[in-house]
Parts: structure tokens; sequence; C-alpha cells
């Protein structure tokens, strides 16, 4: 069995990079190294995991200093012999080990409203064509790993804009929402509310690292930018303004 | 005297899954203070995995089908071990609870028409699963989570519970436990608790569970003096991953045969027509024209690659013994020659990737290599069918912890809707005991000092044994000894084995400290999984018979007797004692669905 050469971050703030050597088989992935790694010389090694298949986006990690889920990394991605280097999600506070608090999501996760539709047909039923919920399921593949929120340097580099920003994986529910073909909330409460949309300059990072594919840029935040200059701003509405003192 | 924080609710849920989700968020619309405890972060419980689909008679592919439909089959797939009231409630109130996801956000896939499209699944006379892809089980949590985040309930995520306790009375009045973050205790006082803990299959070694499965619930339950139903019953779903080994046992839906999939042996044979068995003989296709026709036209009779996934997992079982089985030890499943690239893509989108990305297997040109892997418990908490109260005063269960609804075996898409039925009920139930109730009934300090002082006696001890170890000795007995196949013998030996691993995790080491310390959640983990490992085997030895998800090698085949008793299980002093008790029996309107047939 080959032996995979890791460097895991160990302890709280103030921990430091610890290697290790952990043999691992055909198939394997890196997450099944952290766990050997777990079950034979680090009992206490904090990891986040569930469902290891790409399915709840617990494991995320900064494995080479890519925001990954761990489960969905085969070792044969690796040559043999390479040092992986596996870090916790560093936009969040350290909890320990790999694992980071990712409260701040959830707390972001209430301001977002829920949808509300408009009433049934006659016949109890909603009636909506599949290719107009084919936008909404494909953010609603959003399995909230966090990775998109972790690469985001608005808050990566500037963490005092978490209180105005609710970032990608937010702009992603919101675009559900307002391109939902039922949804009757008011834009103000959606796009015109200001989750900190302005602060995104479109440089896809969040798009290259979503492990579901989502186009969060393209297809999410991008048409949400469209949507609120749309509200906010209307250039007849504008002029209108200017001609006649009118608000 | 250890620290510890209190917490005080009107009603405390067990579990974020469908059920705890669905419960929390009814018990809360009664006005209730209500908690949500949960062991992983929110939206990461066991359902987000649910691929296939939920099962409700809604008629929207075929008119046909009605609640009485779905009664029947689920019946009959549980080979009528169900309490036959859970059935009916089910199969009545699934299409109401996909409606109110609906009407919470979420975004099913559409038939034609516009409505809400249904897929064909294992033991569903008609296509009855509303879906979205293969990622339905996302879908509900992701739904039933958004709503509850603005129903005003507190959740405490990550964050284990570890014993519950009763006043003089019996009454339920609180829950210890601790949070994995900081590693402090926590005692929840309450006036009910809903147990929605989910499953129990991570004492198997090969198992579609993350490592939330370790029979928690079930363990409480038994610990609170509740009855137990059933346990030996445990579904070993047909369809796992078998290669790579790193991989094994994660779920490959049925929704693959659903959607047109088809098992072969290592000769390219189609085994299932050689394993249909008399009871569903008269309903299922013998010939591969008339299977293959099945799909869209439903006069004909229905494709044996979707007979019941008991039948599925024992025929798979005997092809790999009878060495037809492909090279990693499974069958083959071959959709790629079946469908084209597109559809399988657009049907199965989360299959594709995740046997692209784990096996390097491209399912729209290869078969997969699957197997039998440990997933769901049929048995659990012996509840009232309209309450889902349990036999402990107070004390609710929901979900995969309860049991009765399912039978002997669970039909694939009866799950979801399972959920979130009877998590709805629970909550009801609840909060009309709640109302019964002045104030939340007294718990004795002592026995909760004692508890937090165990919990953390790991730490303290002299112990050697390694937990991680004990665990996996505990998997391997299981899988060796009480696994698809089961005889008296081998569960002996499993008995003795779960015996001797008990004494042994009495002096387990855990190092380093309380904080976030993955190897002593799984210490305290272990002696949950120990007892619920108990109350299977002895349950397993109970029933001389084989049914649904139990199969005795020593007793082939059905008795009528113990098609009419439950398996009873209790804590003793003495450890889980088993008993016989009978089974509620249907009214005739309701037995005359079967003669029909």
């Amino acid at each position: 069995m080959p032996n995979a050469h890791l460097r895991v971050w160990r302890g709280a703030e103030d921990g430091e990079y610890k290697e290790y050597d952990v043999e691992y088989e055909e198939g394997m992935v890196v997450l099944d190294v952290v766990h050997r790694l777990q079950a034979t010389q680090t009992p206490d090694l904090a990891v986040r995991w569930n469902c290891k298949a790409g399915k709840c986006g617990s494991c995320s990690a900064e494995v080479n200093g890519t925001p990954k889920l761990q489960c969905m990394l085969r070792m044969e991605l690796y040559p043999e012999g390479e040092t992986i280097s596996i870090a916790p999600l560093k936009t969040f506070p350290l909890i320990r080990d790999l694992v980071s608090d990712v409260a701040w999501n959830y707390e972001k996760a209430k301001t977002i409203p829920e949808v509300k539709l408009q009433p049934r047909e006659e016949d109890g039923n909603y009636r909506m064509a599949q290719i107009d919920v084919d936008r909404g399921q494909e953010f609603r593949k959003c399995i909230e790993c966090f990775i998109c929120q972790d690469v985001c340097h608005v808050i990566r580099d500037h963490p005092e804009n978490m209180d105005a920003f609710a970032g990608p994986r937010f702009f992603v529910r919101l675009a559900e929402i307002s391109m939902h073909p039922l949804d009757t909330n008011p834009k103000e409460d959606t796009v015109q509310h200001g989750f900190g949309l302005e602060y995104c300059n479109i440089t896809k990072c969040c798009t290259d690292v979503c492990p579901e594919g989502i186009h969060i840029t393209d297809n999410a935040i991008i048409p949400l930018k469209e949507r609120s200059v749309d509200v906010h701003y209307d250039p007849l509405r504008s002029l209108g303004r200017k001609l006649f003192g009118k608000s | 005297m250890p620290d510890f924080e209190t917490h005080e609710y009107d009603v405390l849920v067990i579990g974020a899954g469908g059920a705890g989700l669905r419960a929390a968020i009814e018990a809360s619309s009664r006005g209730l203070k209500t908690g949500l405890v949960c062991k992983s972060l929110l939206g990461k419980a066991h359902t987000v995995m649910a691929e296939g689909g939920m099962a409700a008679a809604m008629g929207n592919v075929w008119s046909e089908d009605n609640w009485q439909v779905h009664f029947r089959d689920t019946m009959r797939g549980g080979k009528m071990l169900n309490n036959w009231q859970m059935a009916k409630i089910h199969a009545e109130e699934s299409p109401d609870r996909v409606a109110e996801l609906e009407e919470w956000g979420a975004l099913f896939d559409r038939t034609p028409d516009g409505r809400i499209s249904q897929r064909d699944f294992g033991g569903h006379r008609y296509a009855r699963l509303a879906h979205v892809g293969d990622r339905t089980g996302l879908e509900m949590i992701r739904t039933l989570q958004q709503h509850a985040i603005h129903q005003g309930i507190d959740v405490y995520q990550e964050c284990t519970i570890n014993r519950l306790f009763k006043d003089d009375e019996g009454r339920i009045s609180g829950a210890v436990g601790y949070w994995r973050e900081s590693g402090k205790a926590v005692l929840f006082r309450a006036k009910a608790i809903i147990l929605a803990t989910g499953g129990l299959c991570k004492i198997w070694s090969i198992t579609s569970n993350s490592w939330e499965g370790t029979g928690d619930g079930h363990a409480l339950a038994l610990h609170a003096g509740a009855d137990m139903i059933d346990m030996e019953c445990v579904q070993f779903h047909p369809t796992g991953m078998v290669w790579p080994p790193s991989v094994r046992g994660i779920l490959v839906t049925e929704g693959v045969r659903g959607d047109g999939g088809t098992l072969r042996n290592s000769n390219g044979d189609r085994f299932m027509f050689n394993y249909i068995p008399k009871m569903f003989a008269a309903e299922t296709a013998d010939t591969e024209e008339e299977a293959d026709r099945w799909y869209d036209d439903k006069t004909v009779r229905r494709t044996p690659d979707l007979l019941p996934r008991d039948e599925v997992a024992r025929a798979i079982n005997a092809e790999v013994k009878a060495g037809r089985g492909s090279p990693h030890g499974g069958v083959f499943l071959d959709i790629a020659t079946r469908r084209d690239s597109d559809y399988i893509q657009r049907r199965l989108p989360s299959m594709y990737h995740q046997f692209m990305q784990l096996a390097g297997v491209d399912i729209t040109s290869e078969s997969m290599e699957v197997g039998p892997t440990a997933h769901y418990a049929m048995g659990g908490v012996r509840v009232e069918p309209e309450t889902a109260a349990s036999t402990v005063p107070g004390l609710f269960a929901a979900g995969e912890v309860a049991g009765g609804m399912h039978g002997s075996n669970r039909l694939g898409g009866n799950s979801l809707s399972d959920l979130v039925v009877f998590g709805r009920r629970a909550g009801i139930g609840a909060a009309d005991y709640v109302e019964g109730i002045d104030a939340i009934p007294d718990i004795d300090t002592a026995a909760v000092n004692d508890r937090i002082t165990l919990m953390q006696s790991p730490f303290a001890g002299t112990g050697k044994e390694n937990p991680y170890t004990l665990h996996k000795e505990l998997q391997d007995t299981m899988q060796l000894n009480v696994g698809i196949i089961r005889t008296e013998s081998e569960m002996y030996t499993a008995l003795e084995d779960i015996a001797s691993l008990r004494e042994r995790a009495a002096n387990v080491a855990v190092e380093g400290n309380v904080q976030y310390n993955p190897g002593w959640h799984l210490a305290l983990d272990l002696e949950h999984m120990l007892h619920v490992a108990e109350a299977i085997t002895k349950g397993a030895l109970e029933r001389k018979e084989s049914r649904g998800g139990h199969t005795r090698d020593d007793f082939p085949g059905p008795t009528e007797a113990f098609g009419k008793v439950n398996v009873v299980g209790r804590m003793t002093e003495d450890g889980v004692k088993v008993q016989q008790e009978p089974l509620p029996q249907m009214p005739a309107e309701l037995a005359n669905l079967f003669e029909e047939a």
C-alpha cells in the first residue's frame, strides 16, 4: 500500500500544521485517509463529515490551498509522495483542527425571506412548466458546503464586510426565489433589499469552486444585479424627476 | 458537581431530518416553545442523502392511483407486518404533505401539463414518487429547513443527546447532552420530547448510513423504558456501491431501476426473472419483453427488477454466492444499454457524478457494480398511530426511529413521506399532550449530575481501548453474524461478542480534550450502538421465520404465527428482553383490499 504524506492543521488559532504518513488503497478519497489517520494515530482529530458522497456538504476543507469536499477527492489526483496539505475553511472562525465555525452562514440564512406562492389553481394544483423550474432547480442543487462563501474575497480579505454581505450562497437563494414562477415576494424584500450584492465584482471565484457546478455568477448574481438595477434605477423616471422636479 | 447549562421547552425535538423539522414546525405552529437539537449542522441529516423520491398517491401520472392502492402496496411490501393504521394514515396523508412542501418552496420535477411528476419505484403499482432528479431528500430537507428557521424554533446544532429523564410518575421531564464543539454538558427540561433521530445501520460495516446512524433514539427510548417493536427487521438495500472499497455501501438509488435500469449477473443474464416469489407472481412480468413494455404500458405486468427491496437484495446475495457475481463481489446494474445518455444525466445526475468521481465509471456507457448495503431500520419505538406517542408518557417518536409503519420491509419512497406525515402527527400529538400539563415535570438533579460525570469519564479513566477499534469489531461481528442471511448459532456468537465489547467499552480511552473530539463522541455513541445491536440480535433470534428484511437460513419462509405478532423489546436490568405480542389486525373492509387481488 502506498503512503500518503499529509500536512494537517492541528489545534485552534494558535495551532500548527503537523505532518503524518498514512497508508492508503486504490479508490480512496482524501476523507478516507483523514479517517484512517483519525482511527490509527490521532483519535481526537476534528473533522466534519456525513454522507461521504458529495451530497451533504459537510466535509469542506482547504486542500492544497483550494476549498474542496474531502469526500470527492480521489487520492489518484495526487502523485505518490507529494505532500497533501489539509486546512479548515479559513474565512470563518476556527474551532479546532479541520472544523470552522460556520454559524455566520446560518445567521445570514435567516435574513432571506421564504417563498410566498400565489393561490393554487381551482383544482388544487400549482402548474409550472419544467422549463420554468429548471432555473430554480439549478440553484436548489446547492448543498450548503459554504465553499463559495469561503473563497469569496469580499469577506475572506475583508471580514468587516460580513455584516452587510450575504455571500454567493445566499445570492443563489435570492435568485431562486426571484425566479420562482409563482413567487409573490415584493422586490423590496428580495433583490432590492440590499444583501450586499453591490460588493460583488464578478470575479467568478465562487463559480469556479462550486462542487455542484452551479453557475453562481452567470445564472444567479448577474441576473440579480440586473433585476436590482431595474428596480432601483428607472431611466425614464429619473429623467422625469430632472425635468419636472417630481419624486 | 459538574457544570452544565439548562434550557426549558414545551416541546423538545431530537433530530433535525425530515421528521424532526416537520415535528418542530408543527409544535411551534401551536404556539409552543419548541427546541430542536441535532448532532450535525442543520440540513446535513440523513434525509439529505435520500435520492429517489417521496411516495404519495396523487394520481398525477396514473389517475388510477389512490390511497387504497398505496396502502395495499405498503402492506404487501412490509409482508403484512406493518401497523395497518399507520400504513393507512401514511397513504391518506402523503399527498397533502407533498403539496405542503411545494407551498413552502420545493421545486419538484413536473409533468407535461405542469403538475408534480411521479416516478416508478419498487413495489409501487403506479408511478408514485414525487421527485427532483435523484436528489429528492436534499429538496425536502432544505425546504423544511428554510421554512423552520422563520418559525421561532430554537435550533441547537452539533449537540448530542445522551440520556432522557422522567419524573417520579414516569413522565418525560428532560434530556441531557453535550455540545460537540465545546464538550460542555447541557440539560433540556421539557414537557414533551419527540425522538426523530433516524437510524442505526452504522452497526454494520457495509452501510449506506453516515456517522450519525448510531441508533441514539432507539437506545434513548430503550433506556427510558419505551417498548420497541420488530428491531430484527432491517433493510439491506439491494444496490449499494461495491467498489472501490472506500465507498462500499454508498447508496445507488432505486430510481436507476425505476427509470429503466436492469440487474445482470456475470453471464449477462437478467437474473431477477428467476427470483419472483409466489406472493408477487401474479403481477410480475416473466419475460423480458413484457417487463420492458411495462415502463410505458401499465396494463402489462411490472418488471421483476422492481420487486420489493428485500426480494432483490436476497436475489443479488444468491447470485454472488453462486459464483455469478461481478469482479468486486456484486452484480451489474445496467442502464447504459437501455436509456440514452441525455436521459440518464437528466434523471440521475447525482448517480452519474457519484460513479464518475468516486469509481471512475461512466454510467451512460458502462454498467455499475452494486450489492446489498445495510440501509434502514423498520423496527423501532412502538407508537400510537395517530399521535406518535410511545409507551412512555410525554415521549413521542417519528420517522425511522419509530416502528410499525413499514412492517418487515420498507418500500422505496415511503420513507420521505413517512417523515413528514408522522413528523407532523408527532408535533400534534406532543402539542396536545403538553396542553394537559401545567409545569415541566421534575427532574432528578442527582441523576443528571451522575450522567454528566459518566459522560466525561472516558477522559479520566485509565483504560486502553480505542473506540474506533471497538466500533469496527462491532461492525464486523454484525456484518458476519447478523447480516442479510441469519442463523441461530451465528447470532449467539454475535451476542457474546456484543457482551465482550461492552466490557471493553467500559475501559475506553480518549485522547485530547473535550473540544470537538470525535474519539470521545464515538465512545459515547458506542454505548448506544451496543444496546441497539443487542436488541436487534435478540429480536432476530426470537423471530423464527423469514419475513421481509429478516431472513433466517434455519427458518426459511414466513409462518402464519409469526405474521400475527410483533417482537417487543424492553430494557431490563439484565439487558434487553424480547417477547411476542399480538399485531393489531385491520378491519374487514380493509382486509378485503387484499382478498380482491
